[in-house]
């Protein structure tokens, strides 16, 4: 066996399973049917973050992100992650994102991807008389889990 | 003084231990065959020595019963981790498990079968919902006994973890009870999506009472490289012959001993070390069956008399 393969098995590296976390330059898949995302997606250049609008940098379902696709900036609210959820919180197979404008309200008009139930109450947290208006985006949603 | 008694009882039971635990500790539920004992009609003829190997044989009978019961609750033996292990915890968690249990059915299923979960969401509109999947993880002892089900809903693979003592929890169907080859099925995100995929409005398939679980066969194709996890030195018995894909380096990898682990199978003390000692489980099987014998027998009888149904007025 040749040494840098030795070195790698003894000193352990790479062992931990990746935590799927959605950070900056992370890929995204557009589920709605806005022109912008459907193309990118049809391109095979699905958006990337370059902001999560918390303070951990880290985003969690419900988190507003914006992201550049197809060379322009947009916001997008993230639905559905890859990464472990709380019990009973649905965890999917892609990092699903919707995209938004300023005022909260979605860009497409179908989402066609089921979205997890939590999100209504998220959604209504987040939105404030004055503010932007989530709650759109619930409306939008086809399929409920 | 108790580590001496207990490791001279493992010698003595080593090959069974072997067989129930190591071999088919979450695979089979099949009845061990044990020699039945005749009715004797007139007891006083026997001689004593006739009369003791008939109680060894009743008594072996009942062990076996007992011990059984480690397949369908499975929950119900501890962490056998000595650091985890508190008697007093275990024994108050047994408690409130089975008062749940006397509250909602939760039925016997292994990794691989179909379960329907109908649960309280107070985020759902109607404040119930359910969710349908196969069974991809059991996992967990005790109050913290937890599964995961997965399925493939509108083209978007969806995995939900539940707590099985959750109070939440309104009903668990099983919608079609039985195995696969593997313990885990984490290979299935990997998969093509029509193994995962499972209408969510399946009508419940029963089986005749008393039939050993069928253990369903199937081998998995996976999808190209890049997967998830490097299954092919995992040992998944369940995953289709997959070195066609694999790079030569990766192939050579495989086939380290690091990965295959043979020298496991002689390592008593880690067998010894990941499960619950033969006397600890009569304890804990014994304290609990006259309980969940009773919670059996009333629910067949509700089930029979919910089974009637009223004949209508036609026309």
């Amino acid at each position: 066996m040749n040494l840098p393969m030795l070195c790698m098995q003894s000193r352990g590296l790479s062992t931990s399973s990746a935590l799927s976390q959605v950070i900056r330059l992370t890929r995204l898949r557009v589920v709605d049917n806005s022109e912008i995302g459907k193309q990118a997606m049809a391109e095979g250049k699905p958006p990337y973050v370059f902001h999560v609008y918390n303070k951990m940098g880290v985003g969690y379902i419900g988190d507003r992100v914006m992201v550049a696709i197809k060379g322009e900036k947009k916001k997008g609210i993230l639905v559905g992650l890859k990464q472990n959820q709380k019990k009973k919180v649905p965890k999917f197979d892609t990092n699903n994102l919707v995209l938004i404008e300023d005022n909260g309200s979605p860009i497409g008009t179908r989402i066609h991807v089921p979205i997890p139930h939590i999100l209504r109450t998220l959604m209504k947290e987040k939105t404030h008389s004055k503010g932007a208006d989530y709650t759109k985006l619930i409306a939008i949603a086809s399929r409920f889990i | 003084m108790a580590m001496s008694v207990r490791v001279r009882l493992g010698s003595q039971f080593r090959n069974i231990m072997r067989v129930c635990f190591h071999e088919n500790r979450h695979m089979s539920t099949a009845e061990i065959v044990v020699e039945k004992s005749e009715n004797p009609k007139e007891p006083e003829r026997i001689s004593l020595e006739e009369q003791q190997r008939l109680n060894d044989i009743a008594k072996n009978e009942r062990m076996e019963k007992l011990l059984n019961m480690r397949f369908a609750y499975q929950e119900f033996l501890p962490d056998p981790n000595p650091k985890n292990r508190n008697t007093l915890k275990e024994r108050l968690e047994r408690r409130d498990m089975l008062a749940r249990r006397s509250n909602v059915e939760i039925p016997e299923f292994y990794v691989g079968s179909l379960v329907a979960v109908m649960h309280s969401d107070p985020h759902a509109p109607g404040k119930n919902n359910r969710f349908m999947g196969i069974c991809i993880q059991k996992i967990g002892a005790g109050l913290r006994a937890s599964f995961i089900l997965r399925n493939f809903i509108d083209g978007e693979g969806v995995e939900i973890n539940f707590d099985m003592y959750d109070p939440t929890i309104q009903r668990i169907d099983v919608i079609r009870l039985e195995k696969r080859l593997d313990e885990e099925l984490f290979y299935l995100r990997d998969a093509p999506p029509e193994y995962s995929t499972f209408p969510v409005d399946m009508e419940p398939e029963y089986q005749p009472e008393g039939s050993a679980v069928p253990v369903n066969e199937i081998k998995v194709p996976l999808k190209p490289l890049p997967w998830l996890v490097k299954w092919e030195r995992m040992g998944m018995k369940g995953i289709r012959d997959v070195t066609s894909m694999l790079t030569e380096k990766r192939l050579r990898m495989s086939k380290l001993k690091q990965f295959n682990k043979p020298w496991e199978k002689y390592d008593l003390l880690k067998m010894y070390s990941e499960t619950i000692p033969i006397e600890d489980q009569v304890e804990i099987f014994s304290e609990i069956q006259e309980k969940l014998h009773e919670l059996e027998q009333h629910r067949y009888k509700m089930k029979r008399s919910r089974n009637f149904v009223k004949p209508t007025k036609m026309g």
